[in-house]
C-alpha cells in the first residue's frame, strides 16, 4: 500500500472519528448529568439535519445566494433547534421519569427516536427517500497522487473538532459547566449548595443535542446527501463509543469515537484483504465484535469516570 | 319538474346497479416504509390506480377493492404480511413484493395457502425458478437477462476494468454472481469486488481501495439509497470512472438524491420494452397524473399496474376462486398490456426479451438510444 492511499485511510477515518465523537459526546453527558441513556440522540441528529436542509430551501427562497451567509443560517438555526428539542425532552420526558426504572427511560426514548425518524419519512416532503444536501463549503481538491482530499473535508475535520474543544472549554472553564460537573458529580448535595438543577439538566440536553444537531449538518455536508435513517446507525455507534471510552467521561467519547472509526476503516480494508472472498460488509461486525472485546477487559470504559458508584 | 324526479331516479338505479356488484379484495404487499418506500408506494399508487380504472368502468363484473400490506423490505415482516394476506379468504389474489428479498421469502407462504400472486418488482430468478409453484407469477423480467445484455453493452462501448460492490442480500449477491458470469464471458476484467450491508452510510473505505484498482467502471448491484451514498463518495474521493447501476437505481429518488450534476452518466438496466414509449404507458402516465398521487410511479409502477390489471381480468373472467384464478394464470399468453405482451412460462415468468437501457442526462432517466451519449454528442467519463 503507497502513503497516499494510506494517508486516504486515515483521512476517512478520521472525518469518521470527528462525527461519531460529536455523537458520543452528547451520549455522555447525559448519562453524565442524568445517570440516563437517551436512545433518541441519533434521531435528534437526523431532525436536525433535515431542519437544516429545510432551512437552506427556505434562505435560497428568501433569495439568499452567498453559501457563508447560507451555512452560518443553516447551522445556528439547526443547533438552535435541536437544543430546544433536546431541553424539551428532558423537561417533559426524562425529569419526570426521574425516581423510575432506567429501563424506563430507555424505553422511552427508544420510542421517541422511532416517533422523530418516522415524522421525518411521513411529514418532510418525500421524506422517505434520500435527500441531496447542499454543497456549501468551497471544494477545491488537493489530490497527491494516490490521494484526494478536498478542502471542505479539511473544514469540516477543524470544525468538528473546534465544536468539541468549545464544549470541553465550558464544561471545565465555565460557571456552568461547574455547575454540569457538579451535578453529575452528586445533584443532592449540588442542589444543597443552591445549583438550580432543572436548569442544568436542560442546559446540558440542549448542548448534547445541539452538537448532534452540528453532527448532522456535518455529516450532510461531508456526504452530500441524508435520509430519514441516518441517526439509527449514528446512533448505536455513538453510543458504543461513548461506552468504549467511559459513559460520563468527555474524554473517553472522542476516544471512542476515533476508535470506532479506527475499527471500521481497519475492517473493511484488513478483513478482505486477509480473507479473500469475505466481503468489507463485516467491518461493522468486526468493529462491534471488538467493542465487545474492550468492554470485557475494561467493563467501566477505556477512561472510567471519576466518581464511584456509591451504594 | 318531471325531468328531474326521473333523473334522480335513473342515478339512485345506477348506484344501486353498482352496489350490487360483489367486492372482491386484492392485496398489495410492498415496502411502504423504510429506505426504498417511495418504490413500494409508487408501486401501491400504481395498483391502485388500475382498480380506480375498474372500478369506473360499468363493464367490470366486480367492485375492487385494494388492501395494502407493508413488507418493509424485510423478510420476516414481509412473511407476516404474506400470510395475513393468504389468510384471509376474502382476499382472492395479491400484487406482491418489490424487493427480491421479500419476494423469495414469501413463495412458500403463497404455496402453502394456494394463495395466487403476480410479483410486480423483484428480479431475483430463484423467485418464479427456484420451485414449480402454481400460484406465483411475475410480470417483470429477472435480472438474469438485464446483467446478459448490461456485460454485452458495457463491453462494446469499450471498457475494460471492472470493481463491483454489491449489497450482501440474496438480491445484491445475484447480481455479483450473473454479471460477473456475462462479464467474464464477455472479456471484461473484474480487478476488485466489495460487499456491503444495505444500510451501510460511510463507504469510504472502499472506495479508497477501489481507487487504487483504477477501473474503468464502478458496477454496483443493489438499490437506490446506497447507489446514491457511493456516487456521491466517488466524487468525494476523485474517482473518476463510469457508475453502472442496476434496475434497482431506476428510480427519481436517485437523481433526487444526487442531483442532477451527480447523477449525470449513471446508467441502469431495466427489463421490458420502454413503456413511456408504448401507447398503453402514455395511457397510465395520463391516468396517473389526473390522480394526483403525491410521489410519482416510479420505474416498476407501470408492473404493478399491469399485475393488478391482469389479475382483474382473469377474475372478471372466471370469478373470484383462487383456484380457478390460478388454472386461469397458467394459461396467460400474449396478453395485452401496458407493459407489453404478457406470456408466462410454465414457471409463471413472463418471458419478456427486450432490455431497455437508461442513462441520466440532464436530471432525467434517458432511453439510451435518444441520449446525447448515444449520439456521441456527451462522453461516459
Amino acid at each position: 500500500m503507497d502513503v497516499g492511499v494510506l494517508g486516504q485511510y486515515i483521512a476517512n477515518g478520521l472525518m469518521l472519528g470527528v462525527i461519531y465523537a460529536l455523537v458520543a459526546v452528547g451520549f455522555t453527558l447525559f448519562f453524565g448529568v442524568l445517570d440516563v441513556i437517551q436512545f433518541s440522540h441519533g434521531d435528534v441528529l437526523t431532525v436536525g439535519a433535515f431542519t437544516a436542509l429545510a432551512t437552506y430551501a427556505a434562505l435560497t427562497l428568501a433569495g439568499v445566494a452567498s453559501p457563508w451567509a447560507q451555512l452560518a443560517v443553516v447551522l445556528l438555526v439547526a443547533v438552535a433547534a435541536m437544543a430546544l428539542l433536546g431541553a424539551l425532552i428532558a423537561k417533559y420526558l426524562v425529569l419526570p421519569l426521574r425516581n423510575a426504572p432506567p429501563l424506563n427511560v430507555l424505553l422511552l426514548t427508544l420510542m421517541l427516536g422511532a416517533a422523530l425518524r418516522e415524522s421525518v419519512r411521513l411529514f418532510y416532503p418525500q421524506g422517505a427517500n434520500p435527500k441531496p444536501f447542499p454543497r456549501l463549503l468551497p471544494a477545491d481538491a488537493l489530490a497527491l497522487g494516490s490521494f484526494s482530499l478536498r478542502l471542505d473535508s479539511v473544514l469540516l475535520l477543524i470544525a468538528g473538532v473546534g465544536a468539541i474543544a468549545a464544549v470541553h472549554l465550558v464544561i471545565t472553564r465555565t460557571r456552568l459547566g461547574l455547575a454540569i460537573r457538579a451535578v453529575a458529580q452528586d445533584a443532592e448535595t449540588a442542589r444543597i449548595m443552591g445549583i438550580d438543577f432543572e436548569r442544568v439538566v436542560l442546559i446540558t440536553f440542549a448542548i448534547g443535542s445541539g452538537l448532534a444537531a452540528a453532527a448532522g449538518v456535518m455529516n450532510g455536508l461531508y456526504y452530500n446527501e441524508i435520509n430519514f435513517s441516518i441517526g439509527l446507525l449514528l446512533g448505536v455507534i455513538g453510543f458504543s463509543a461513548a461506552v468504549v471510552g467511559g459513559l460520563g467521561n468527555i474524554y473517553g467519547a472522542i476516544l471512542g469515537g476515533f476508535l470506532f472509526a479506527a475499527l471500521q476503516t481497519i475492517g473493511a480494508v484488513l478483513l478482505p484483504a486477509i480473507f479473500p472472498g469475505l466481503p468489507s460488509a463485516y467491518r461493522d461486525v468486526f468493529a462491534f465484535a471488538a467493542v465487545i472485546g474492550f468492554m470485557a477487559w475494561r467493563p467501566t470504559g477505556l477512561i472510567a469516570e471519576r466518581t464511584a458508584e456509591r451504594v | 319538474m318531471r325531468a328531474l324526479v326521473i333523473a334522480a331516479a335513473l342515478v339512485i338505479a345506477g348506484n344501486a346497479a353498482a352496489q350490487q356488484k360483489q367486492t372482491v379484495k386484492l392485496a398489495f404487499i410492498g415496502p411502504l416504509t423504510g429506505g426504498v418506500s417511495a418504490n413500494g408506494i409508487g408501486g401501491r399508487n400504481s395498483a391502485d390506480l388500475a382498480v380506480r380504472l375498474r372500478n369506473e368502468d360499468p363493464k367490470a363484473k366486480y367492485r375492487y377493492e385494494l388492501v395494502s400490506l407493508d413488507d418493509e423490505c424485510k423478510p420476516n415482516v414481509a412473511v407476516q404480511a404474506a400470510t395475513k394476506a393468504a389468510a384471509d379468504n376474502s382476499i382472492i389474489a395479491g400484487i406482491t413484493h418489490y424487493c427480491s428479498v421479500t419476494a423469495i421469502a414469501t413463495v412458500d407462504t403463497y404455496h402453502k395457502f394456494g394463495f395466487p400472486v403476480v410479483v410486480w418488482g423483484a428480479v431475483l430468478p430463484d423467485i418464479t425458478y427456484r420451485n414449480k409453484y402454481a400460484e406465483v407469477h411475475r410480470v417483470n423480467g429477472t435480472m438474469i437477462n438485464q446483467n446478459d445484455v448490461a456485460a454485452k453493452f458495457m463491453t462494446g462501448l469499450g471498457f475494460k476494468r471492472w470493481v463491483i460492490i454489491h449489497d450482501t442480500t440474496d438480491y445484491g449477491k445475484a447480481h455479483d454472481k450473473y454479471f460477473t458470469e456475462y462479464l467474464t464471458k464477455d472479456g471484461g476484467q473484474i480487478v476488485g469486488r466489495f460487499g456491503v450491508t444495505a444500510d451501510q452510510q460511510d463507504f469510504t473505505a472502499e472506495l479508497t481501495k477501489a481507487k487504487e484498482l483504477k477501473p474503468d467502471v464502478i458496477y454496483f448491484g443493489g438499490l437506490t439509497p446506497i447507489g446514491v451514498r457511493i456516487r456521491s463518495q466517488m466524487e468525494r474521493l476523485g474517482i473518476n470512472a463510469v457508475f453502472e447501476g442496476t434496475s434497482g437505481i431506476k428510480s427519481d429518488a436517485y437523481i433526487e438524491g444526487l442531483g442532477p450534476k451527480l447523477a449525470e452518466g449513471s446508467l441502469s438496466f431495466i427489463e421490458g420494452a420502454p413503456w413511456e414509449k408504448l401507447p398503453g404507458g402514455l395511457f397510465f402516465t395520463g391516468k396517473y397524473q389526473q390522480q394526483h398521487y403525491d410521489q410519482g410511479p416510479e420505474a416498476y409502477g407501470p408492473f404493478a399496474f399491469a399485475a393488478a390489471s391482469l389479475l382483474m381480468d382473469v377474475i372478471d373472467k372466471v370469478g373470484p376462486n383462487r383456484k380457478r384464478v390460478i388454472d386461469e394464470l397458467a394459461h396467460v399468453k400474449d396478453k395485452d398490456s401496458i407493459i407489453g405482451k404478457i406470456t408466462f412460462d410454465d414457471h409463471g415468468q413472463n418471458i419478456v426479451p427486450l432490455i431497455s437501457k437508461y442513462v441520466v442526462q440532464d436530471g432525467k432517466w434517458v432511453l439510451w438510444e435518444d441520449s446525447d451519449y448515444a449520439k456521441g454528442k456527451r462522453k461516459l467519463k
